[in-house]
Formats: structure tokens, C-alpha cells, sequence
């Protein structure tokens, strides 16, 4: 169990992290997600004793981290594959950090075949590839067989093989009852992963709650609805009675029709009644990516533009065809979309309190709004130094 | 369009690519995938002349790589993020790429901008994070308005925005009629991205296909139906030798069948379908599949056995392709 | 093909937006200028205390350089760095993609850091001499004296041949480290330590930096020096030569070797 209570880091004028309370709770994969320069590096790096915060504290079953006893064997954490000394090799390096824990040095062999390093074992982890370095880095945590583990990024560099087995080892471990906590920018990675999500931007808190309910608080659910081709009066006829019933219908680009605001059973009656057969009617989850999105749109560092062109008017290779604007026929996922209304805490003030129902009693509305006009455009270069360090 | 004949490259007595044919058209997003040591690197760099074949070749439209006339008008690369110079500004490390091939000094700005890096242009690249640095890199590929683009591990260190954002713009690029080159590990990130797939393993060629056709051919597809006469389904299905199983909650699975000839069944018959989907694999385990045997490194410990039980979930909440897909 | 005065533009905005280029050779002119200026002004205030047969041999201008001992070595960095970080940094991947023809990226690059290293070079040699001069008072030679500004411009094109040469070697070596871990000790130790031991010294003074150095000194058998079975026109070729093969092999390594 990791808890966070009030948890503020400050580097000078800018604040990095701003009353973060959360609980990481045992026996769940719980995912920490936010955009770059959100603060997720430096909250880790408080979880774990290397950052000191500016106020509040965060304890790892009820101590804080450097006031644990044999930590090693408490927690164990991937922050940075590389953060390996490269000349050493794989075993000694582990040996090393076995040793220093004192953890019987079998325990090393056994991690390594954990990992599926025991034949490069020997080897100076230099020459590693990324995905192996990572490796190193998970035999690392799992070391001190410890009842906590922190993930930052884990997938990192792994080809498939690498990242399915991840993915089932954080499973695997939460339902031996450990506290797993995993940070990565990929959602469709964290869809298969997580069971609870916490989400902070700019340092703050926006949700934590489960994945399901993450995603549909923040994201509508649609049906995928397909007429005969042959016959596209049904289709038009069909188009007509969902409206009216309510539905909202979007074209998709192989001509099915999306449909929002109706539930599944109501349009396989509607279509009946109308005399309209079907070729396919299947329920659909917006993507945790979507809704993601949706939420912290707000907080985003570097954001790109459209490309001009302007500069380069001039040769045109043979068989260039001119660009010509896409034109989405359903409209895009993600940020373009507005979030549904009272979803987004960036959407009304500038700040307001998080919509996690576990936050709000840490974090009163009344504090809230006073703070984050003068922190957030600190924020925004945050990313730089956080990762030089 | 990119055409490799024949490439093969030993180094020593290791054969990292053997025999490799294949063709990269344009106007789609071509994945390029395959286990670690596969030979994608390898493949990769001699596809930009950087390794030389040990035999076979490459070829640009048409041309060796070295015959093109200012090639990054005609192929934008980002292989690694960190290729660049720490110790020059983002901006003069672009300057020095645009002027060897007499791409025009605005130019560089304008990628800048695209790219989201204009605030840290002046900044020297060292200090930059990977997803800056991935930024760079693909700036850098997007200099010249080439044709034909490729890009190794794109959203490696970029976050989620970050994500979206080169998935749009690799679709973008390529229904603007250009050639899209990309290999990436993550399986789930190339379903929404790809539209074809060349799959390497060992260094030879497993696949050259459509996505739809990859995951079709790797992995079980089939029809779920719900209904609130499921009694009569049932009996109907049979009647017509279609075999049912179910999967709890109420639903049936149906296995080589086509969710139209199995909607028209229920229309002719009156009966009320709540579901009519056709569920297929993820691709990650059509991948796993496939590649099965070709894997370098194999994590013990865990009970994981690619494409057994501990593949994707079918339920609703595992993004399958297929939820977010635009017909294929 | 791609096009020369592109490819060297190019190589120009390299050099001139990294900030080794400014600190190396400007620690090769001021270290050459003061460590010369040093020795100088040390040699005035203690001729009377030289033997005859040195005072007859006495090289003012040769003296007024002993400094590029020393400041040759900024050189030597500077072109390892002007090549190696190339390497290093791996944005080789990414020149040799934007020019892919290896000669014409290879040699637009050292002719760029060349002429620069050589106009660097002939300040520092110039710079070095008069304030040299100044400083040994009545010892002083001028620059209209007999071979004077062949040594003169000689430690200029000496200094410029010294980076080309470590250019050569960082291409050939393919890396920063690797290259300034021989060219440093070679050129500040193994060669002024053979060219002392009796035997070793024959062989020694056919090295790129003995034989080059002839061309700057006015008096044969100056202060300090052997006699050279070659003149200083003579040493400068055996140091081009030196400075070719280099070149040579760092233009087969690129053009065989994978980036």
C-alpha cells in the first residue's frame, strides 16, 4: 500500500506537484498516467526517497520510504533502464545489489531466468540492447521479492514478446496480492494492464478511480450498426427512425453507421419494427486513449500544429499528388471532441476540484482555485529538467 | 515506393537478413513488424544505405539510394531519436540537414513548429527528453516533403497526445498519397495505425498483407449473437449446420460465419438480434502466432505462452482493432 | 548528386553552432601564443648563461613556436571532435542519409574544418612570432630575414596539417575517444620521448610531427634539434604524406564500413 497525503513538491518558483493525495492499493495493477511534465517522475521519485517533498509525505505501508526497514525487501522499482553501471555484468550487478540487501545470492540466478537474461548473464550490460536493459532493470526489482513494486515506462524498448510477458507478470503479481504501480504514455497498453487508474495533470490530481468507470465517465459508448449493401433505402429508412428515436448517427467510413444515445436491444427493435434487416450490430467501448484525451486536454506541454509547407512550394517529385484535406467522416477521437460537461476539471475555471470521488475530501474546492492560475504556467517547461536529472 | 530485391547482409557467419523481397506502396501506412533481432534494423539501414547489403538491393523509386539527387526530398527517415548533435540547438542541427540539400532555411522552422518544438528551438538538443528528442527526429524527417517516409519506433518516449498525434500524421501523410514506412513493438499502437503488414522473423520474410488478412489468417475469428429468443436461435442455427457454442451472459459464438449471412437468417426468420458482431483477434495475437519460435530472449517464471490462454481478453473491454477500425 | 557549395554550407553551419569548435581552437592560438611568449621572454633572460655553440645556433623564430608543443594538441582535438563527434553523437546516420555520397559528405567536412584550422593556425603562427620577437629584445630576427617567413607561414600550415592529420585518424578510428587516446599521448609523449633515446630517434624523425616541425625553424641545427637528413620543405612533404594516408584510410573506412 503506497499513500500519498497532501503531497507538494516545489523547485524554486515552480511547482511540480501540488497536494497530490492518492492510495496505491495492494492486490490491483494500478496505472499512473498524465502528460509529460505532469509530475509523475517527481511523484515517483518522492515515493521513493529521492526527491524530498516541499510538503505533505508519502508512505509505503505506513513508513515513509527512507524510515523503512531493509527497504530492498519491501519495494522494489524500475525508474530508469539505464541507470546501470555499464562495465559491470549483469549478475554482478545484481550480486551487488543482492548483497547489499542481503539477499542470498541464488536469488540473483533466480531473477535472471525470471527475466529470461540467465544466458546473457555474464555479459557487460554496455553492449545491452534497450529491451534487455529493461529486463535488468524488472530482475532488479523483483530482487527482494518485495510486497510493492514500481514500474516507470516498463515496456520500454521490449519487442512483443517482451511486452506481453510484462504485461502478465504486473498481472501476475497483483493477484499474488502486491502493490503494483506502473507509469506509461501508452493506453492501449494500460487498458490491458491497469484495474484502477490514477491520473494527475499539472501536478494535480484528475481522477482515480477504476479503468471501466475512468473510461466511461470520460467517453460515450457507441453501437456499430450495418444495413445490406444492396438495399440502401433501409439504410436511410433506419437512419430516419433512430434519429427520431433519439439516436444520434455518424457515417463511418465503410458505410456503417455509428450510432450514440440508444442502447443495443433498442435499436435491434426499432430496425424490426421498421422492417430493416441487419448485418451487423455490435456494441463498442470507447478506448481508454480517447478518453484519456478527453480529460486532460488541458494539460499538455508540447503540442503540434498542422504542417505549413510554405517552405518547400517548390520540386515536385514525379507522381506527387497534391495534399488534399481528410475530411473525417466520424468525427476524430480525442481532444477534438468536447468533454462531456461537468467531466473536465480544466473546462469551467482554470482549476477546480478533481472529479475523483476518492479525492475530493483531500483536496477542499476552496483551496483549489487560489494556487493553479500562478502554478500551471510554471509547469510548462517542468519536463525538461525533470528528465535531465 | 520503396523495393527490395533479394536483400540479404551476414555479418560473419550470422545471417541477420536472408533474402528479403518486398515492396512498400504508396498511399498506405505499412507496418513493419517482428521480434527483437529479427533483422528490421539491419533492413531498415540498408534501406537508407547507411549498411551495406552483402547482396541484393534497395531501390527509391526506382534509384539506388545513393544516385537520388538530394534524397531527403525524396525519403525522410527518423531511425533513432538521439542521431543528433547534443551540443547544437534543435534548430542548427535541422539547419545543417536543410542546407546539404538545399531544402529552404524556413523550412526548418516550419517542421519545428509542426512537430510542437518552436518554444525550445534555440535549446541545445542534450538537454532534451526522449519524446523531445523523438520530436526532433521526426522534424528532421518531415524537412525535405519527401514522398516516402519511415520511421523506427515513433511514439518511443512520447506521451499519449504525443501518441495521437504521429498516428494522425502517418495517416495523414499517407492518404495525401505518400509511402509510410513504420516499424514499432507495439502491436496495439500499429493495429490503429497500419493498414499493411510485412512481418520479418530471423531475417526472413513471414508476411506481406493486409492487416484484416493478417489477424483473418493467425487467429480465430467468429460471429457473436445475442438475442432475446435465444432458444429459437439456437434450434435455427443448428437447422442451418452453423455450430453455436456459448460463451455465457446469453451470447453464441459462432465460428466461420459472416455476420451478413447470419443477419439475413434472423431477418427471414423474424427473430430479434441484440448483438450481431464479428469479433476477431487482437493483432498482437495473430502476431504472437505467427512469430511464435523466432523470439530471442524468453522470459521464464511466468506462466505466458504467446497465443494460449493468457492472449488478449475477448470481452468488451479489451480494444480489439476492430472497435476503433474504419472498415478494411 | 548532391550538390558541393550545399554539402559545404552544411558543414559550415556544423562547425560554427558547436561550441568545441570556438574553445579548442581558441586554446590553440592562446596556448601556443603564451606558452611561446613564456619561453621567449625566459631565453632573454637567460642567454648569457647558454654555451657558445648554443648561442651560434641560436633559432629566434624556432623559439617564438616552442609553444605549439603544447597547442598542437587543441588542434588535435578539434579535429578528432570535428570528425569523431559525428560518431559519438550518431548523427552520422543522419548526415550520411541527408548525403550519401561518403566522399563528398567526408571531404566537404574536412575541407571546412581544414581551411579553418589553417587560418587559425597561420594567426597563432604570426601572432606567436611577433610577439615572440618583441619579447627577446636584442635576440629578435625579423620577418624579411633570410627563410624567416617560410617559417612563418610553415607553423600555420604546420598547425593546419596537425588537424587535418587527426581528422584522417578520427575517421579512420571511428570515435572521439578512441582517436584522442592515441593522437594525444603519441604526439606529447612517444614522440618527444623517442626523439630523445638514441636509437628510436632515427625512426622518430620520420613521424608527422617531427618532420613537419622542420619547416619552422630558420637554423638547420637549431637549440635542442637533430640533424635531419631532409630539409624543411622536405619534412613538411614526409608530413603530408602522413596527413594523405591518413586521409586515404578514413575515406575507405566510411566508404566500406557500415554507419
Amino acid at each position: 500500500m503506497i499513500e500519498a497525503v497532501g503531497l507538494t513538491k516545489r523547485y524554486g518558483a515552480k511547482t511540480a506537484v501540488y497536494n497530490l493525495s492518492f492510495q496505491v492499493r495492494p492486490g490491483a495493477v494500478t496505472g499512473f498516467l498524465g502528460p509529460n511534465g505532469s509530475g509523475k517522475s517527481t511523484t515517483m521519485r518522492m515515493i521513493l526517497g529521492l526527491d524530498q517533498p516541499t510538503s505533505g509525505h508519502v508512505t509505503i505501508g505506513g513508513h515513509p520510504f527512507r524510515q523503512l526497514p531493509n527497504a530492498p525487501r519491501q519495494v522494489g522499482a524500475l525508474l530508469d533502464a539505464k541507470a546501470v553501471h555499464g562495465g559491470r555484468s549483469a549478475r554482478n550487478h545484481l550480486l551487488s545489489l543482492a548483497q547489499l540487501a542481503g539477499i542470498p545470492a541464488r536469488r540473483v540466478d533466480e531473477v535472471l531466468g525470471v527475466v529470461g537474461l540467465q544466458d546473457v548473464a555474464k555479459r557487460r550490460s554496455k553492449g545491452f540492447s534497450l529491451g534487455m536493459g529493461q529486463r535488468l532493470g524488472i530482475a532488479a526489482a523483483l530482487l527482494g521479492d518485495p510486497q510493492v513494486l514500481l514500474f516507470d515506462e516498463p515496456v520500454n524498448g521490449l519487442d512483443p514478446e517482451g511486452i506481453l510477458w510484462v504485461r502478465n507478470l504486473m498481472k501476475k503479481l497483483a493477484s499474488e496480492g502486491r502493490t503494483v504501480f506502473v507509469s506509461s504514455h501508452l493506453m492501449s497498453e494500460m487498458a490491458l494492464t491497469a484495474d484502477h487508474l490514477i491520473v494527475i495533470g499539472r501536478g494535480q490530481l484528475l481522477a482515480d478511480m477504476s479503468v471501466k468507470d475512468f473510461i466511461s465517465a470520460n467517453s460515450a459508448d457507441f453501437a456499430r450498426v450495418r444495413t445490406p449493401q444492396t438495399a440502401p433505402e433501409q439504410r436511410e429508412k433506419l437512419t430516419g427512425v433512430l434519429t427520431e428515436a433519439g439516436g444520434q448517427v455518424l457515417s463511418e467510413p465503410d458505410g456503417a453507421m455509428r450510432v450514440t444515445g440508444l442502447a443495443l436491444p433498442r435499436i435491434s427493435d426499432l430496425a424490426h419494427d421498421a422492417d430493416v434487416r441487419l448485418w451487423e450490430l455490435s456494441p463498442h467501448q470507447a478506448s481508454l486513449e480517447e478518453a484519456y484525451m478527453r480529460m486532460t486536454q488541458a494539460a499538455v506541454d508540447y503540442r503540434s500544429t498542422e504542417d505549413q509547407l510554405a517552405g518547400l512550394q517548390q520540386p515536385v517529385p514525379p507522381g506527387y499528388a497534391p495534399p488534399q484535406p481528410v475530411i473525417p467522416e466520424v468525427p476524430q477521437q480525442g481532444w477534438y471532441a468536447p468533454p462531456p460537461p461537468g467531466q473536465n476539471p480544466y473546462a469551467g475555471a482554470p482549476a477546480a476540484a478533481p472529479v475523483a470521488p476518492q479525492a475530493a475530501p483531500a483536496v477542499p474546492p476552496a483551496a483549489a482555485p487560489a494556487p493553479a492560475p500562478a502554478a500551471a504556467p510554471d509547469l510548462t517547461k517542468r519536463e525538461n529538467d525533470e528528465d535531465a536529472r | 515506393m520503396i523495393e527490395l530485391e533479394g536483400l540479404t547482409k551476414r555479418f560473419g557467419t550470422k545471417v541477420a537478413v536472408d533474402h528479403l523481397s518486398f515492396q512498400v506502396r504508396p498511399g498506405v501506412v505499412t507496418g513493419f513488424l517482428g521480434p527483437n533481432g529479427a533483422g528490421k534494423s539491419t533492413t531498415m539501414r540498408m534501406m537508407l544505405d547507411l549498411d551495406n547489403p552483402t547482396s541484393g538491393r534497395v531501390r527509391i523509386d526506382g534509384k539506388h539510394y545513393r544516385d537520388l539527387e538530394e534524397p531527403l526530398k525524396y525519403i525522410g527517415a527518423l531511425l533513432e531519436a538521439k542521431a543528433m548533435h547534443g551540443g547544437r540547438s534543435a534548430y542548427n542541427n535541422l539547419l545543417c540537414l536543410a542546407q546539404s540539400n538545399r531544402i529552404p532555411e524556413r523550412r526548418v522552422a516550419e517542421v519545428l513548429d509542426t512537430v510542437g518544438l518552436t518554444s525550445v528551438a534555440r535549446k541545445k538538443s542534450k538537454g532534451f527528453s526522449l519524446g523531445m528528442a523523438q520530436r526532433l527526429g521526426i522534424a528532421s524527417a518531415l524537412l525535405g516533403d519527401p514522398e516516402i517516409l519511415m520511421f523506427d519506433e515513433p511514439v518511443n518516449g512520447l506521451d499519449p497526445e504525443g501518441i495521437h498525434w504521429i498516428r494522425n500524421l502517418m495517416k495523414a501523410l499517407a492518404a495525401e498519397g505518400r509511402t509510410i514506412f513504420v516499424s514499432s513493438h507495439l502491436m496495439s499502437e500499429m493495429a490503429l495505425t497500419a493498414d499493411h503488414l510485412i512481418v520479418i522473423g530471423q531475417g526472413r520474410l513471414l508476411a506481406d498483407t493486409s492487416m484484416a488478412d493478417f489477424i483473418q489468417r493467425n487467429s480465430r475469428s467468429f460471429v457473436r449473437l445475442r438475442s432475446p429468443q435465444q432458444e429459437r436461435l439456437r434450434d435455427l442455427l443448428h437447422e442451418h449446420g452453423y455450430q453455436a457454442v456459448e460463451s455465457g451472459n446469453g451470447t453464441l459464438e459462432i465460428d466461420g460465419a459472416t455476420t451478413e449471412s447470419l443477419g439475413e437468417l434472423a431477418a427471414r426468420h423474424q427473430l430479434v438480434l441484440h448483438e450481431l458482431s464479428a469479433q476477431r483477434a487482437s493483432l498482437e495475437e495473430a502476431f504472437m502466432q505467427m512469430t511464435a519460435g523466432a523470439v530471442e530472449y524468453h522470459a521464464h517464471g511466468t506462466d505466458v505462452h504467446p497465443g494460449t490462454d493468457s492472449g488478449p481478453r475477448w470481452g468488451d473491454q479489451a480494444p480489439r482493432w476492430g472497435t476503433t477500425s474504419q472498415g478494411k | 548528386m548532391a550538390s558541393v557549395p550545399a554539402v559545404l554550407q552544411s558543414e559550415w553551419t556544423k562547425i560554427r553552432t558547436v561550441s568545441s569548435t570556438s574553445w579548442t581552437l581558441a586554446s590553440a592560438l592562446l596556448v601556443t601564443v603564451a606558452m611561446s611568449a613564456a619561453l621567449c621572454a625566459l631565453m632573454k633572460a637567460t642567454f648569457d648563461e647558454l654555451s657558445p655553440a648554443e648561442r651560434a645556433t641560436f633559432d629566434p623564430t624556432f623559439i617564438s613556436f616552442s609553444g605549439m608543443i603544447l597547442g598542437q594538441l587543441a588542434m588535435v582535438v578539434f579535429g578528432v571532435l570535428v570528425v569523431g563527434t559525428e560518431y559519438s553523437s550518431g548523427m552520422i546516420r543522419t548526415s550520411l542519409a541527408a548525403v550519401p555520397q561518403r566522399a563528398t559528405f567526408l571531404f566537404s567536412k574536412i575541407a571546412v574544418a581544414a581551411a579553418l584550422a589553417l587560418v587559425v593556425g597561420l594567426a597563432t603562427s604570426f601572432l606567436s612570432f611577433f610577439l615572440g620577437q618583441a619579447l627577446l629584445g636584442e635576440h629578435r630576427t625579423t620577418l624579411g630575414a633570410d627563410n624567416v617567413l617560410r617559417a612563418v607561414i610553415g607553423g600555420g600550415l604546420y598547425m593546419g596539417l596537425i588537424a587535418l592529420f587527426s581528422m584522417g585518424v578520427a575517421a579512420m578510428l571511428r570515435s572521439s575517444m578512441l582517436s584522442l587516446g592515441i593522437l594525444v599521448p603519441f604526439f606529447f609523449l612517444i614522440s618527444q620521448i623517442l626523439s630523445a633515446v638514441p636509437k628510436a630517434k632515427e625512426v622518430a624523425k620520420y613521424f608527422p610531427d617531427q618532420a613537419g616541425a622542420k619547416i619552422m625553424q630558420v637554423v638547420p641545427e637549431a637549440l635542442n634539434t637533430e640533424k635531419a637528413p631532409y630539409g624543411p620543405w622536405g619534412g613538411l612533404g614526409i608530413m603530408l604524406i602522413w596527413v594523405a594516408a591518413a586521409l586515404v584510410g578514413g575515406y575507405l573506412v566510411i566508404k566500406k564500413r557500415d554507419a
